[in-house]
Order: C-alpha cells, then sequence, then structure tokens
C-alpha cells in the first residue's frame, strides 16, 4: 500500500483497487471505519488505520465482522460517515447489521470484495458470486443499494458515490468490487477534491419536540439528528412508528415498509448509473459487470474488427436492477451474452425483465446466453469472443 | 445519598406512548431501572448527554421507556454499537443495559473485547438466570439442575461467574448486587458512571413469573427474600465454609482500578500525529 499522502491531485499516481475505494472514501468525508481483516479486502482497512488518526478520524479493528458493522452503525447514529470493507464470509456475518441499518435508515456503507465461495471458498481468487447476497442477504424485505466498479479510478469515483447515496437516502449503501480488481494496479488521475460532489448530512432546525427521525413522506436528502444535538430519539430494529417507537400496528408498519421501498423506486433514475459500449448498432450484446466486462470490451474491440456488430451495457448500479435500460437497450437484441464469475446471478435478473426463458414467445425471439465460471479464474476476453462468433 | 425523589424520576422517563411497560408482574427490571434514574439524578447528567444502548431481550427493552438518546440493537451487539457510538462522540455518557443472555451468551465476543479495551461506558447487566423473553430457556447463568424449557430433565451446562469473566477480560470496574439490595444498587452504578474506563455492574434479579415458576422459587418477595439469603456481601461470603458456600454468591466491588482507557488514547495518537505535521 501507498502510504504517501502528498498526492498531488491531477497528477497520474499508480493506485491499487482497494486504495481507490479507501481514497475515494476519505476523500468523501468518512471519519470513522471499523473493520475485521479479511483477504482480499485488508489493504482498505490497512489505510484507514493510518490515514484516518492523521486527520483526526478514528479507525478500530473490531473482534470481528458483526462487531464492525455494529461499530459503525454506532458511529453513524452519533453523527459520523462510516465504513467497513470485507469478503465473502465476512459479509455474511455481517448481514443481520446490514439489516439494521436498513432498518434504522442509518446512513453507512459496507465494501465487499468479493471471493470464491461458498464457505472460505477462494480467499485470493475473484469471484462475482455475491451479486444475489448483496441483495437479499439480509432478512426480511428491503430494497439496496449497490454499486460495483470496473476499474481502479471507478473505484475511487463509487466510493465517493457509496457514501453520497449512504447519507442522501439514509441506508447502508454496498460497494461490490472483486479479488482482481482491488489488488489490480492502474494509473489514475485523482480530480481535485474541490470538484467532488460530496453530500453531507442534512442537520434538522426544528424544535426537538417536533422531530420526528422517520418522518412520513420524506423527501431526499432530509434533515437526520445525530445523538447528542438535544433530539433524543429512540432507534430499534422493531418495526416502528414516525418516531422510532415500537409499534404493532398495521397501518404504521405498512408505511414504514413503504418507505423503504419508496426511497428507490422513486429515486431509481438518480441511483442508477449504467454504461453502453457499442450498443447504438449492435445486434448482439453483453450485459455483465466488474472486472468481466472488461474482458467484455477487449472481445466486442476484437469481434468489430471482424464486422461482428456487438456492444455491451454494463450496470454500474447493480441494485436497484437497472430494468428500464435493460429493456431500452436490450429489449431488440438477437442474442445476449451473460458472462459472469458465478453460476448464473446477473442472468437470472435479466431474465427476470426480459420476460425469463419459459417465455416461449421470448425464447424464440431473445436468446439469453449464459457463461459462468466459478473456479477462481477470469472469464477471458477470447472465451468471450468466441461465444460472440457461436451466437452470431 | 442525596434522596432523589420519586417524582424526580418522571421528568427521565417517556411517558407520552411507551407506557405500560412489557415487563411481567414481579420482575426486577423496573427496580434496576430507578436505581439507573436516580444515579444518573444524583449526577446532575444532561439527558441530551446520554446514550443508552441495548441489545435484544427483557432487560434491553429498557432504552425506550427513557428521555435520553437511545439505541435498542440486535441481540448480542449492545456494546460493539456503544464502541462506535463512543469512538464518534467520546464526550457522551455511554450506557449499556443487557442480560445474562445477551451479553454472555450470543454477545460474549463483544463483553469481553469491550473489558479489554477499557473503553469508557457502564454495562448494567441484569442477571436473571434465564431467557424472558422467548419464555423460559437455559442461560449461561442458569443454575446446575435448574429446569427452563431447554432443560426439562434439569441444566447440566456450567455456568459463568459474569464478574470473574469481566475481571478476566480486563474491565476496570466490576461490581455485583441484586436487585434487593436496591440502594447498594444505586450506589455502585453511580460510581460505575463516575469511573472511567470499562465498567460493570451486575444485578442479579428475580423473573418469577418464567424462571421462578419453572423452578418453583415462588412470588416475587420470596425470590427478593432469597436475593437477601443467599447474595452475601464479600466479607460475609469470604467467612463460609467451602460447603457452606454453595447456592450463595458474593456482591460488593470486585475491582476499581484505573487503567489507560482506549479513546485517551486514541487521541492521544492523534494528537502526536498532528504535532508531527506541525513540525
Amino acid at each position: 500500500m501507498s502510504k504517501n499522502n502528498t498526492i498531488k491531485k491531477s497528477e497520474p499516481v499508480l493506485m491499487q483497487g482497494n486504495e481507490a475505494i479507501a481514497r475515494g472514501a476519505l476523500d468523501a468525508g468518512v471519519n470513522f471505519y471499523a473493520g475485521y481483516p479479511i483477504t482480499p479486502s485488508t489493504e482498505i482497512a490497512e489505510i484507514f488505520s493510518y490515514e484516518l488518526p492523521k486527520r483526526g478520524g478514528k479507525f478500530i479493528q473490531m473482534e470481528d465482522e458483526i462487531a464492525s458493522i455494529s461499530a459503525i452503525i454506532g458511529g453513524s447514529l452519533a453523527g459520523a460517515k462510516t465504513m467497513t470493507a470485507t469478503s465473502g464470509p465476512g459479509f455474511s456475518l455481517m448481514q443481520e447489521g446490514i439489516g439494521f441499518a436498513k432498518m434504522t435508515e442509518t446512513p453507512c456503507v459496507v465494501v465487499n470484495v468479493m471471493r470464491g465461495g461458498p464457505s472460505t471458498g477462494l480467499p485470493t481468487k475473484p469471484s462475482q458470486s455475491d451479486i444475489m447476497q448483496a441483495r437479499w442477504g439480509n432478512h426480511g424485505d428491503a430494497p439496496a443499494i449497490v454499486l460495483y466498479p470496473n476499474s481502479v479510478m471507478e473505484s475511487y469515483e463509487l466510493s465517493i458515490r457509496a457514501v453520497n447515496l449512504a447519507e442522501k437516502y439514509r441506508t447502508c449503501v454496498v460497494l461490490l468490487s472483486d479479488e482482481v480488481l482491488g489488488h489490480m494496479r492502474e494509473t489514475v488521475n485523482l480530480p481535485d477534491l474541490s470538484k467532488i460532489k460530496i453530500i453531507n448530512r442534512i442537520k434538522p432546525t426544528i424544535p426537538p419536540e417536533w422531530y420526528k427521525h422517520f418522518p412520513e413522506n420524506p423527501k431526499y436528502p432530509m434533515p437526520m439528528a445525530s445523538f447528542g444535538e438535544g433530539y433524543r430519539f429512540h432507534v430499534t430494529g422493531l418495526s416502528h412508528d414516525e418516531k422510532g417507537f415500537p409499534t404493532n400496528k398495521a397501518k404504521e408498519i405498512s408505511r414504514m415498509m413503504e418507505r423503504f421501498r419508496k426511497k428507490v423506486e422513486y429515486y431509481i433514475e438518480d441511483i442508477v448509473q449504467i454504461e453502453s459500449f457499442f450498443m447504438e448498432d449492435a445486434k448482439i450484446a453483453i450485459f455483465t459487470a466488474g472486472i468481466t466486462a472488461r474482458a467484455a470490451k477487449e472481445a466486442i474491440i476484437k469481434a468489430r474488427k471482424r464486422g461482428i456488430k456487438v456492444g455491451l451495457l454494463r450496470p454500474l448500479t447493480i441494485w436497484p436492477f437497472p430494468d428500464a435500460a435493460v429493456k431500452k437497450y436490450l429489449g431488440d437484441k438477437k442474442a445476449i451474452i451473460v458472462p459472469e464469475l458465478n453460476e448464473g446471478q446477473l442472468s437470472h435478473e435479466l431474465k427476470r425483465v426480459m420476460g425469463g426463458i419459459w417465455n416461449y414467445e421470448i425464447r424464440k425471439t431473445k436468446n439469453i446466453v449464459e457463461l459462468h465460471k466459478n473456479s477462481g479464474e477470469l472469464i477471458t476476453p477470447e472465451e468471450i469472443f468466441q461465444t460472440i462468433r457461436e451466437v452470431k | 445519598m442525596p434522596k432523589i425523589s420519586q417524582k424526580a424520576i418522571h421528568k427521565y422517563l417517556r411517558h407520552d406512548k411507551n407506557f405500560p411497560h412489557v415487563w411481567c408482574p414481579g420482575c426486577s427490571n423496573g427496580i434496576v431501572l430507578g436505581a439507573t434514574i436516580r444515579a444518573i439524578a444524583e449526577l446532575g447528567y444532561k439527558k441530551d448527554n446520554i446514550v443508552m444502548v441495548s441489545g435484544i431481550g427483557c432487560s434491553s427493552r429498557m432504552p425506550v421507556y427513557v428521555d435520553f438518546n437511545t439505541l435498542h440493537t440486535l441481540h448480542g451487539r449492545a456494546i460493539a454499537y456503544a464502541t462506535g457510538v463512543k469512538i464518534v462522540k467520546p464526550e457522551m455518557k455511554v450506557i449499556v443495559i443487557t442480560g445474562d443472555g445477551d451479553a454472555t451468551a450470543i454477545g460474549g465476543n463483544h463483553f469481553i473485547h469491550g473489558a479489554r479495551r477499557n473503553i469508557d461506558m457502564t454495562v448494567i447487566l441484569i442477571n436473571n438466570n434465564i431467557y424472558g423473553m422467548t419464555g423460559g430457556q437455559y442461560s449461561p447463568t442458569t443454575p446446575y439442575g435448574d429446569r427452563t424449557t431447554t432443560t426439562p430433565y434439569g441444566n447440566i451446562d456450567p455456568t459463568f461467574d459474569i464478574c470473574d469473566l469481566a475481571i478476566g477480560a480486563g474491565a476496570t470496574f466490576v461490581a455485583r448486587t441484586t436487585a434487593f439490595h436496591v440502594i447498594e444498587a444505586q450506589s455502585f452504578i453511580k460510581q460505575a458512571f463516575e469511573h472511567k474506563g470499562f465498567s460493570l455492574v451486575e444485578i442479579i434479579s428475580a423473573c418469577p413469573v418464567i424462571y421462578g415458576r419453572l423452578n418453583k422459587k415462588g412470588d416475587a418477595p420470596a425470590m427478593m427474600k432469597s436475593m437477601k439469603e443467599n447474595v452475601l456481601t464479600i466479607k460475609a461470603f469470604e467467612k463460609l465454609s467451602d460447603e457452606q458456600k454453595k447456592g450463595k454468591q458474593k456482591r460488593g466491588i470486585f475491582v476499581n482500578k484505573i487503567r489507560p482507557e482506549y479513546i485517551e488514547e486514541y487521541d492521544k495518537l492523534i494528537t502526536s500525529l498532528q504535532d508531527e505535521k506541525g513540525r
């Protein structure tokens, strides 16, 4: 890891993906980090432990991942911008806490640098097999905001965006990466700090007796009090009313659940980011994210040189799933190739949006070709290129 | 000890919609709540400056009733949440309310590491020897041979001595009393609040409706009487023969010492790094 704190912005620097995540979060204002060592995410904790005390922030290595997510939620309620980073096994342990952050609408960011699973799996090899866990990992219904970059520069940018979205929508945002992306080094030109858009929490100005921590019809960003500011609110993982007190009333519970759903549904255009690459005239589309999208791009360039009209649609926001963009860009394609480092998690969702493979009509007109790899190796550009040739 | 009137307690409670409370008749949790509030009133702490954090269980329902900054977290995790709060806002008084199952079974890891770090917070642990909220299953403090819904033939699981556990883990203020010894409880809680570092006050409590009923311990007054007779001062306890000590426990302040506190150490680190920068 680079211990150089005097990087001049706009000067090109060689940086690792994990370091870019840490630097992005620091630039976004993260001032409290709690974590537990786990390969391949540990560098993020190391950088925070080095950087935070110098900036007056605080780092703590907790006793496990459960404690780590708990501490960052506590820290966030006390007013800090918080983050933790982990990988598969730790991400599983954090799920109850992630659910608590969503339930209590407490901003925080969890980074999951994906490795092969299940269980201890492949600590030093990449995977994209936590895409569904990032959406459905916590028990109970609650939408997720999940981002997934595909380069070191984008790791930096999406780390800032993850912190901003967490603060704006008051929820736990998951930032996915993978072992290769996390450990890969690339030259990046970090932007000038003054040019980065940072979202800070808005403080309430109303008298404490009027304050509602979970008001009806919220507009985001919304004022949010922290502990110790005179508002003395209650936070609980139980279903709660507008003031945060436990409730069993069906009407209040429905209202609370609707809040969770609406904050993602109503603001989906603000949350979703996609990249389209050579999609204008493409007959064949590739749909993938993260590290695999890089192989796809190379395969597309090779295929284009041979006159094959193929393009890439890449979600930077995995969840909420970009249904509208998928329909718009992929609706008329002859074939959609979905390469991914798992057994079909993105393609599963794609099938939901495109009508499902068992729909005879769809199967006839839309051909979703899945390309899976779960052995800890990357999908190569050549493999994607061969698939393009097969479906052409 | 200055007398805190019963009326004074009300200004610390959330009367608007949170009562009646969930606790069963004869439960000791209300006694502990009263002792805690009186200790706070005595010390004159500002309500805005107190964070009360709890986990899951009967005792952990306490924060909803008090007019502080209150955080009712996940089962076992109160100390981990409280750690985050305290690190970010060290100027606040952090109180953790927990129970025997919450703190020493599912939350055992956070309990020992909180004590090890000596992070400045007061843990008030209400030990009723059972999981009350789920209807009476055995906890790490259920005595040998006792009946619970998951020890239908009697408990064979050895118990924790919670105070010994805290001392072993490095807590710098460790005390035990009972819900019967309510003036002492108030005094211990007050001393724990004033202590800089990780402080634990274990309060042995009566759960007549679940634990008492399953083990034929009698009603609430009978269980109170049992606490009076079986939980002795350190001095009285030490006088007993090994045979007499069986079924008895000691109460008192076992540890009260000063050791570097985690956040103070971290602040020193920040200061030294900033001095370096200034040089």
